[in-house]
């Protein structure tokens, strides 16, 4: 799961990291009501999933309320990279003497958690410099090991234990919450020294979520994306008009890539997991009869043990149910084929032997249709 | 160095030889049940079933223990493969690990990183081989199967494939064997952040198999595994083919796509980073899935 800014800062909080004082809100008349407490100037900062709000504008400085009236509903209307803003931070300013950067996150090659620090922070991972690696097996951090890194990345006087500190704050979060990844970029050294968490971003593992219901209340689903768990599906809504279906993640990611690769554009991805069932099929069609933009749907089913003609009579069950009544360009790859497309005659399911001709019909028929 | 096939068949001349018992956790569960007929059937020996409180039962004429150690102690397997739900699975692994099992199939999907960086822990203490979790397991063609894969797509020949996927695996493995390429040992790493054994071990495991004639390397994105095999190729000096094949080119960037480790941030785990690697490396990579063997064909030359 990963958290919005301010969800990572309340975290923090907890954790007794320090951040600046801010409210957040989702409508203007509460964000007026927090303009007020938290008194002019301020910086009003868009909740979105990703990065790259700075660039896009939508975190702006406020100095009045006139401004204030101008920018919170252009802000709060933005997308950033085709993600709609969730919510308004604003947050006090601080005096800023340097920033760093300070992460811990899960290295998949090494199979371990790292820390990684450096003196030069606001920038993106990929672009800090003078990086500073220490591996840490399951994520503690010691009081040695965080002295080490505050001085490697030049710190001194009463930031190396404030930097201490936080780290070691990090690392109990990260190790608590199951985090993938536990940001703090930048990380503001004050005046006086002290330290100051100034944006933050944690990923946490969600097949943890199971021992995490505290973190429940930051999990945002749309309904369908929730039936489509309590069925052990995986879906993932996009932009295009053609429903993409399949058994297995690879499977499915490996159909997107030639749908795309065919000019055409998947409505969504969905996996219904390792196994083609009658169930699990009908279950798919159920989903996407409720996605609205669907023109055609895509379905790449590598059976092997379940017999072809048991998902054939799904659809035959979905369009006698009128659950769908959109076409079907479908391989279904396993026993009874033949069967299979003897029994799908005259339905709006086209069986294909391959999956690049069941692509490249799905993509005549969108065309065909505008 | 382990011997992956020494494990899987023994010798030849062991009375056990090409008939290495293996023991299945989650015997009597709905997919463990399914898959150790599919087993058996395929001809791996199913010596024992493990089922807390089930002991002294019996599954398919497979006596069932309520422990590891009973099973080991009984069949003297160092095998396992593993079905419990993913809740359970770290205690059932550690379970295996201190009853001697030497080779530990994880089939269960969802496992949190943390039980699986807990394992592996463990694992490396006690020189053990974990394959998965979230795998589809492993096999040598028309010898023996340990994993939920389909029988009919695989068949007995000279090429090693490795597969971060499951059901694209059984795809490739189609692909090859319907162009004449049969597979000498399949692997599934599995879909999960962290791997038991990584893409590089499974490379290293399987790299000197005897008669080997080339490699298939299924990926997909997230993580850096197939950066880190492609320089461990260079590094190698492994000189027969390798075809490969990375899934996900057209996912949208931080969007987790089914397998809870194809995700990408950035550039990491991004299909044009594995696909430069593997460039740099002079391996091909498949633009689809029935592309790879006919490069392969062209690599054997």
């Amino acid at each position: 799961m990963r958290l919005l800014e301010y969800q990572a800062k309340e975290l923090f909080s907890e954790y007794g990291i320090k951040v600046p004082k801010g409210f957040t809100s989702k409508a203007i008349e509460q964000g007026r009501k927090d303009a007020k407490e938290l008194g002019f100037p301020f910086v009003i900062k868009a909740q979105v999933p990703v990065g790259g709000r700075g660039k896009a504008g939508a975190i702006q400085k406020c100095n009045s309320q006139d401004e204030f009236d101008l920018k919170y509903p252009q802000i709060l209307a933005m997308s950033v990279k085709g993600e709609k803003t969730r919510a308004i931070l604003l947050e006090k300013m601080a005096q800023i003497k340097k920033e760093l950067y300070l992460s811990l996150f899960l290295n998949r090659g090494k199979r371990c958690y790292t820390v990684i620090a450096s003196s030069e922070g606001g920038v993106e991972i990929e672009s800090v410099k003078n990086q500073v690696i220490r591996e840490v097996g399951l994520g503690d951090v010691d009081k040695r090991t965080a002295e080490e890194v505050a001085k490697q990345i030049g710190l001194g006087g009463n930031s190396v234990p404030e930097f201490v500190d936080m780290l070691q704050r990090l690392s109990k979060l990260t190790i608590e919450k199951e985090a993938e990844l536990a940001e703090i970029n930048p990380v503001a050294v004050l005046d006086d020294g002290t330290l100051l968490a100034l944006d933050g971003k944690v990923i946490t593992d969600d097949n943890s979520n199971f021992r995490h219901p505290e973190l429940e209340k930051y999990q945002e689903r749309s309904e369908i994306e929730v039936r489509a768990e309590k069925s052990g599906f995986s879906l993932i809504e996009l932009d295009g008009q053609i429903a993409v279906v399949g058994n297995g993640a690879g499977l499915v990611m490996s159909t997107l890539d030639m749908l795309s690769d065919n000019g055409g554009k998947a409505a969504c991805f969905l996996d219904v997991g390792g196994g083609a069932t009658h169930e699990s099929v009908y279950e798919a069609l159920t989903l996407i009869s409720k996605i609205k933009k669907v023109k055609a749907i895509l379905i790449n089913l590598f059976g092997g043990i379940v017999k072809t003609t048991t998902v054939a009579s799904a659809f035959i069950q979905a369009y006698d149910e009128k659950l769908i009544d959109k076409p079907v360009f479908a391989r279904l790859m396993g026993a009874e084929s033949d069967k299979s497309k003897e029994m799908l005659k005259g339905t709006k399911t086209k069986l294909f032997d391959s999956v690049e001709s069941a692509i490249n019909a799905a993509v005549m028929e969108v065309r065909k249709n505008g | 160095m382990v011997d992956i096939f020494e494990i899987l068949q023994g010798k030849p001349g062991d009375s056990d030889y090409n008939k290495k018992p293996v023991i299945v956790q989650g015997i009597t569960g709905k997919f463990g049940s399914l898959h150790t007929k599919l087993m058996k059937e395929y001809g791996t020996n199913i010596a024992a079933g493990i089922t807390p409180g089930k002991g002294g039962q019996k599954f398919e004429d497979i006596p069932i223990y309520n422990t590891v150690k009973e099973a080991v102690d009984l069949t003297g397997s160092k095998i396992s493969i593993l079905f419990v739900p993913a809740k359970f699975f770290l205690s059932a692994a550690i379970e295996a690990i201190g009853a001697g099992i030497k080779l530990l199939v994880a089939i269960p999907e969802h496992v949190p990183v943390r039980d699986s960086l807990i394992m592996i822990e463990l694992a490396k203490k006690n020189d053990v081989i974990i394959i998965g979790p979230n795998t589809p397991g492993i096999m040598i063609p028309e010898i023996i199967k340990i994993g939920i894969m389909p029988a009919s797509p695989f068949k007995s020949g000279d090429i090693a494939l490795l597969s971060k996927s499951g059901t694209l695996m059984y795809e490739v493995a189609n692909n090859l064997t319907e162009a004449g390429f049969g597979q000498a040992i399949t692997l599934g790493i599995g879909g999960d952040p962290i791997n038991g054994t990584r893409l590089i071990d499974a490379f290293d495991m399987v790299k000197d198999t005897p008669n080997l004639q080339g490699m298939v390397v299924v990926g997909e994105i997230g993580g850096d595994a197939e950066e880190i095999l492609a320089q461990r190729i260079i590094d190698s000096n492994f000189k027969k083919p390798i075809v490969a094949y990375i899934a996900g080119r057209a996912a949208p960037k931080e969007k987790r796509m089914g397998h809870a480790g194809a995700i990408v941030y950035g550039n990491y785990g991004s299909a044009e980073s594995k696909v430069s690697m593997f460039n740099k490396a002079n391996i091909p990579v498949a633009k689809r899935p029935g592309e790879i063997p006919m490069l392969l064909a062209g690599k054997l030359g």
